[in-house]
């Protein structure tokens, strides 16, 4: 029972780096009052120009690349949101679709529907002390991006609550007019969150095909993004919510996981498809029992115009 | 295009008042001193020389601070927060709230207000939030202090009390720009008063030296229309029989919860007879619009019974409104009244479209709305009459008179009306409230929610006054006293003994 639990807990913490640095992104980008419905495509992409630029340089690099990659594909979201306006649903939605089809091009004309070849993964750190106590074991073993990811939601948590930066990216997704007559300025802020969100959701996506897989695959990554705008959500736009939601998301994952191959007899009573579907369900589930989106920013997704009130 | 060649001089320490009709350009004018808005031609001297202000930084960085009328603060926020963003303290580099906190409580304190820097924006009556925004200006060094429509949410006791805090800036050196309509305000406070009509500053008089009427009529220009217009609402033009008619609706303990998910109405009890006109007073945000809600079948009830115009109120829906004989002026217009895109003749069809003259079985009649537009829009004055001109192409005052038009037309038992002339001319003002009179005379009950307590005294054959959610005071004309009326806006019980 104790080594199911081990197992069960280890591989959320192998699941869940990837939605918690997306989660946190999109957090970022919607408190500064953007949208960021294009999370699942900055993944998208991230991961795919990590995969591809591993084969050329060393892992570590190349999850850089993948970051710098999902920045750039969000400044495409900022460029249509912040300067022109532009309906910033529609905006990343566009985003989840190029990212998706150019993807895909990429991938077959360039390697064939079969994903890119094998890369190094990033290496795993064994902690010699934690190894063999049990549980607590399950923290050793992982690549850098878990613990990263276990530790970056309580730098988000102070960035947010406690810096100068924090106070004024909270108070330009309530109230943008108050920020500016101010003399600050609206779309510079803007602008820091979405590129800052790009960041993170590269870097979720770079992790998914450098430490979770080994290749860049088809369908990565197969809606993660949207379970981690799930999680944001779930985590009333904090970061220690969202990163709590992202790890009960990520456990879903693990047991779907666990589940199939500890209890194989599992899979005569329910179709596997079921247990493919479940993150994806509890997410659902989730998601219809909070009911009304009460605590977003009040001025998110409204697009800011400086001669107006 | 709201500003054209309007100049101003504003003299350290003293306080000036800039008056004129809505859409006159105060408010750009003012804009444009903030930074927030550029000037297509044009220059501004301070000290004697020219100056350009990019955005409001470089106006908060010459000493000039601004109070708008919406309130800028951050609802979720703390006072100090919003105070000190921008310029937040700091202790190796993370936000000291603590050093936050005492520095505006001191500016507080300097200047007499009293505010706690701990308490969340959002949890602040109007009044204190306007302290906020002037602490805002004055904790970043204002020397000039401008206030636009200060006002124009606040009670009577409330305005005193700026009057006095305004008079009080200026005793202590700062020069304050009061930007107003409301003329008899602006002359028992300001030293000096500016007169705009369209874009232009057409005078300047010292306040010592002028009369209400006087300055209505250069706001409204060289002795026009007359003297319906001249910005005092005609008390004396009120009824004088008390109404008698039957009770249209009758209403006892509703409870609705508002936007927020509060509880907005709780226990509202109130009763409105045939041909009078009752006043829904209280300070914004007490449960007015939902009252309006509930009774135009917008709003659910949670609790509480009533009988309206012959029906139960209780699970009433915006059609059963309507065809019971309910008509409604909605606060907002663009959301609710009118949809901007289409023609006014569209607009004054809608609701009615299905019936004569808009519709002829399941057929548009064109030629009986044609013609019942443009009778609708002569004997309004709606300017231009032309009914096949997109709605957004009226100002805001023709489109309110297209609203008040299609409603009346209707001829509503029961017609409720919120803020009806918010944001209009004088000209504008005196012909609505014409019509709601008028409406009264025909023997329609009219419920109006208005901020705008002036309106309210003007028109009201009773009053009622929201807090909270409760009815705290219900006046009949006869027993009208502003001061009191101001006391239960606040919340104050009935005086005993």
């Amino acid at each position: 029972m104790l080594e199911v639990f081990h197992s069960l807990l280890f591989s959320t913490l192998d699941a869940a780096p990837a939605l918690v640095f997306a989660a946190l992104g999109a957090m970022l980008s919607e408190r500064a009052g953007v949208v960021s419905v294009g999370v699942e495509g900055m993944m998208r992409t991230g991961a795919f120009c990590a995969a591809v630029a591993a084969l050329v340089m060393p892992t570590p690099l190349a999850v850089l690349v993948g970051m710098a990659a999902g920045a750039g594909i969000a400044g495409v979201h900022g460029f249509l949101s912040i300067r022109w306006r532009s309906d910033q649903v529609v905006s990343g939605m566009a985003l989840n679709l190029v990212a998706m089809a150019g993807g895909t091009f990429l991938l077959e004309s360039l390697y064939g529907p079969n994903g890119t070849p094998a890369i190094t993964q990033l290496s795993r750190w064994n902690l010699p002390g934690l190894s063999h106590v049990p549980l607590l074991g399950a923290l050793s073993g992982h690549a850098a991006p878990t613990y990263l990811a276990l530790t970056l939601p309580f730098l988000f948590h102070l960035l947010l609550s406690r810096t100068p930066l924090g106070l004024r990216l909270r108070a330009v997704g309530d109230k943008p007019h108050a920020v500016a007559t101010l003399g600050l300025s609206v779309p510079a802020l803007r602008w820091g969150a979405v590129l800052g969100g790009g960041l993170m959701a590269g870097l979720g996506g770079a992790v998914l095909s450098t430490a979770v897989l080994d290749r860049f695959e088809q369908h990565t990554p197969a809606g993660l993004g949207f379970m981690a705008l799930a999680a944001m959500v779930f985590g009333r736009w904090t970061p220690l919510g969202a990163f709590a939601a992202a790890l009960f998301f990520a456990f879903g994952n693990a047991l779907r996981i666990g589940l199939a191959s500890s209890a194989p007899w599992l899979l005569d009573l329910v179709p596997q498809g079921f247990l493919l579907a479940l993150p994806y369900l509890l997410t659902l589930l989730v998601l219809a029992l909070q009911g009304q989106r009460g605590h977003a920013p009040a001025a998110l997704g409204t697009p800011y115009e400086q001669e107006s009130r | 295009m709201s500003l054209e060649d309007a100049s101003l001089d504003i003299v350290p320490g003293e306080l000036l008042a800039v008056v004129g009709e809505n859409g006159a350009g105060k408010s750009s004018l003012m804009n444009v001193l903030y930074g927030l808005y550029h000037p297509d031609a044009g220059t501004f001297l301070m000290e004697g020389k020219p100056v350009r202000f990019k955005s409001p930084r470089d106006a908060i960085a010459r000493g000039i601070g601004m109070v708008h009328q919406h309130f800028m603060l951050v609802p979720t926020l703390t006072v100090a927060e919003n105070v000190v963003l921008g310029r937040e303290p700091t202790k190796r580099g993370l936000l000291d709230l603590d050093r936050a906190c005492d520095e505006v409580a001191a500016t507080a304190k300097r200047f007499g207000f009293q505010l706690d820097p701990r308490a969340r924006v959002d949890t602040l009556t109007v009044g204190s939030q306007q302290k906020v925004e002037i602490v805002k200006a004055l904790h970043r060094g204002a020397q000039v202090l401008i206030l636009d429509e200060p006002t124009a949410v606040l009670t009577p006791q409330e305005s005193d009390e700026l009057s006095q805090v305004m008079r009080g800036l200026v005793a202590q050196g700062r020069t304050v720009v009061l930007i107003s309509h409301k003329l008899k305000e602006v002359l028992g406070v300001a030293d000096r008063v500016a007169v705009m009509r369209r874009g232009r500053t057409v005078a300047e008089v010292r306040a010592s030296e002028t009369t209400v009427s006087a300055l209505a009529s250069l706001m409204v220009g060289e002795g026009s229309k007359g003297a319906a217009m001249t910005g005092v609402p005609a008390a004396a033009s009120g009824t004088q029989e008390a109404a008698t008619g039957p009770v249209l609706l009758e209403a006892k303990d509703l409870r609705a919860t508002g936007e927020n998910g509060r509880p907005a109405l709780q226990g509202v009890s109130l009763t409105v007879r045939a041909g009078e006109i009752v006043g829904i007073a209280g300070v914004d945000g007490n449960g007015q619009r939902e009252l309006a809600e509930v009774l135009t079948g917008l709003r659910k009830l949670d609790g509480g019974e009533g009988t309206l115009l012959g029906g139960p109120l209780a699970g009433l829906t915006p059609a059963l409104a309507k065809a019971r004989g309910v008509g409604h002026v909605p606060e907002d217009r663009l959301a609710r009244a009118v949809v901007k895109a289409m023609t006014v003749e569209e607009n004054v069809a809608l609701g009615r479209h299905r019936q004569p003259p808009f519709a002829r079985g399941p057929w548009v009649d064109f030629k009986g709305r044609r013609e019942r537009t443009n009778q609708l829009l002569n004997s309004y004055d709606v300017r231009p009459p032309d009914p096949t001109v997109a709605l957004q192409a009226l100002s805001g005052g023709n489109q309110q008179k297209v609203v008040v038009a299609r409603e009346l037309d209707a001829d509503p038992k029961l017609l409720v009306v919120v803020q009806p002339t918010r944001g209009l001319d004088i000209g504008a003002v005196a012909q609505v409230h014409a019509r709601l009179r008028e409406a009264r005379g025909r023997g329609a009950g009219v419920v109006m929610v208005s901020l705008d307590l002036e309106e309210v005294l003007a028109l009201s054959d009773r009053v009622y006054v929201l807090y909270e959610g409760r009815v705290t005071g219900h006046f009949t004309r006869e027993h009208l006293d502003e001061r009191e009326l101001g006391r239960r806006m606040l919340g104050a019980e009935a005086s005993h003994g």
